[in-house]
């Protein structure tokens, strides 16, 4: 089957391996990147996803799928959580889990929404919130390829405080040839912003992101409502549907 | 049982016994799909049987919710590991869609507006176990959830139940669908946790 986009024996993504947790960084009031050293992780593309299992003392046990945040490393698995109030597992990991405690997961999971470092077409990346996280993945392997493809970052949030990967961001874009980030502030824009707060618009995607002539590829992951309004301004400003790869979370 | 997280409680429900392994309850209805959400009017919309033979059956809006309608209530596994219980859909049962359709098929790849597949034995569709579907809740079928119309195949994960259906290719040999070439299982039963190939 054709199932080679995904590296990785099936056998060896299908099993649950022991993640102790390394690192642990908050990168906003809600969101903390969990850091777990996996022996024996298969390698991944950036835009993969992982699960995870807790395993409480009595057996019970839960389960919940998150994005990978950066690019393989080795053994070095990240993961970036936002919490999701009255949650069963997010709050408990980005609050309670400590390093040095273990959880399970397995992986790398789905072989689509990827970003392969072979890909010549210039990309355009849209983010709305915590959606951030598969596609700064493939930044991040942008950048360690020496890729010079070129980036395009819409990325959504509700006020400057939101921003995961601010700084990291910021840098890039001072640093980096070929990435442009733009912020599309929906509350409170920061007072020098370009633009003012409000929705992303069709004219946003017009003016930060690709003419459809340039045929790039566009990765748009968000809340459920926001995906569906970015792929279909893009699809009434003549992209091709086929280039459009969407990953949707939450309900709504 | 895997490895115990320290002081991982969890929350427990009293409708476990009705949520495969894995998942859990959400009161939302959460969308998967690929890529944008096509448009299609009533109008336009078409429903066509393709037999291994090459003969075609084709019904029009009109035609095909013409036929008596199921008022069904089911529990929906999606294998982003989300369950919702007890939803209501109306739709026409595959069986009388294919009531009079001539073949010895097997197997169903299901196509959808926008170039979905999805792939599951032709038995799956049958005995009451599949419908197509075109109000969800008492409402049309939104066009993220897969409206005008939709395959409901609430036994398996819910990547079967096609959004957009607009035809069904019956096969005597089985051929992988969008997820399944992807590495997901061909059969997808959520109650043995068949998630991706070789579960």
């Amino acid at each position: 089957m054709a199932g080679t986009a995904v590296s990785g024996g099936l056998a060896a993504r299908r099993t649950w391996r022991p993640a102790v947790l390394v690192d642990r960084r908050a990168e906003t009031r809600s969101a903390h990147t969990l850091v777990f050293d996996v022996d024996g992780w298969p390698s991944h593309f950036p835009g993969q996803h992982l699960d995870l299992r807790l395993t409480a003392e009595d057996g019970y046990q839960a389960a919940r799928s998150y994005s990978l945040a950066a690019p393989p490393d080795g053994q070095r698995v990240e993961i970036t959580v936002q919490r999701t109030e009255g949650g069963e597992v997010s709050p408990f990991l980005t609050d309670d889990f400590a390093i040095g405690d273990a959880a399970e997961v397995r992986g790398p999971l789905g072989g689509w929404f990827v970003w392969r470092p072979e890909q010549k077409e210039p990309i355009l990346l849209v983010a709305g919130g915590s959606g951030v996280v598969p596609l700064m993945s493939m930044i991040r392997a942008r950048k360690r390829g020496n890729s010079d493809v070129e980036f395009r970052l819409l990325y959504s949030v509700r006020s400057p405080e939101d921003r995961l990967f601010a700084e990291e961001l910021e840098d890039l874009v001072q640093n980096e040839a070929g990435v442009a980030v733009t912020w599309i502030y929906t509350r409170t824009a920061p007072p020098d912003s370009r633009r003012s707060a409000s929705r992303l618009s069709v004219e946003d995607l017009r003016m930060y992101g690709w003419s459809p002539e340039d045929e790039p590829t566009t990765y748009v992951c968000g809340p459920t409502s926001f995906v569906e309004s970015v792929a279909t301004a893009l699809i009434s400003i003549g992209h091709d549907p086929s280039r459009i790869k969407t990953e949707r979370f939450g309900g709504s | 049982m895997g490895i115990v997280t320290r002081g991982f409680r969890g929350r427990r429900s009293d409708d476990d016994a009705r949520v495969p392994p894995g998942q859990y309850l959400t009161e939302d209805f959460p969308v998967l799909s690929a890529g944008p959400t096509p448009r299609i009017s009533r109008d336009e919309w078409r429903f066509t049987v393709r037999t291994e033979s090459g003969d075609e059956h084709e019904w029009t809006w009109d035609e095909l919710f013409g036929l008596p309608i199921d008022e069904v209530t089911v529990d929906i596994h999606c294998v982003t590991r989300w369950s919702k219980l007890d939803t209501q859909w109306r739709g026409v049962s595959l069986d009388r869609v294919l009531a009079d359709v001539d073949t010895a098929a097997d197997y169903a790849l299901v196509r959808s507006y926008g170039g979905y597949t999805t792939n599951l034995p032709l038995e799956d569709l049958l005995d009451g176990r599949a419908w197509v579907a075109f109000e969800f809740d008492g409402e049309d079928l939104a066009p993220e959830h897969g409206g005008p119309a939709r395959l409901l195949v609430p036994h398996l994960y819910f990547w079967k139940s096609a959004k957009w259906v607009r035809a069904l290719d019956l096969l005597l040999q089985d051929e992988p669908g969008f997820w399944e070439q992807l590495g997901y299982h061909d059969y997808g039963d959520p109650w043995r946790e068949q998630r991706y190939q070789g579960d």
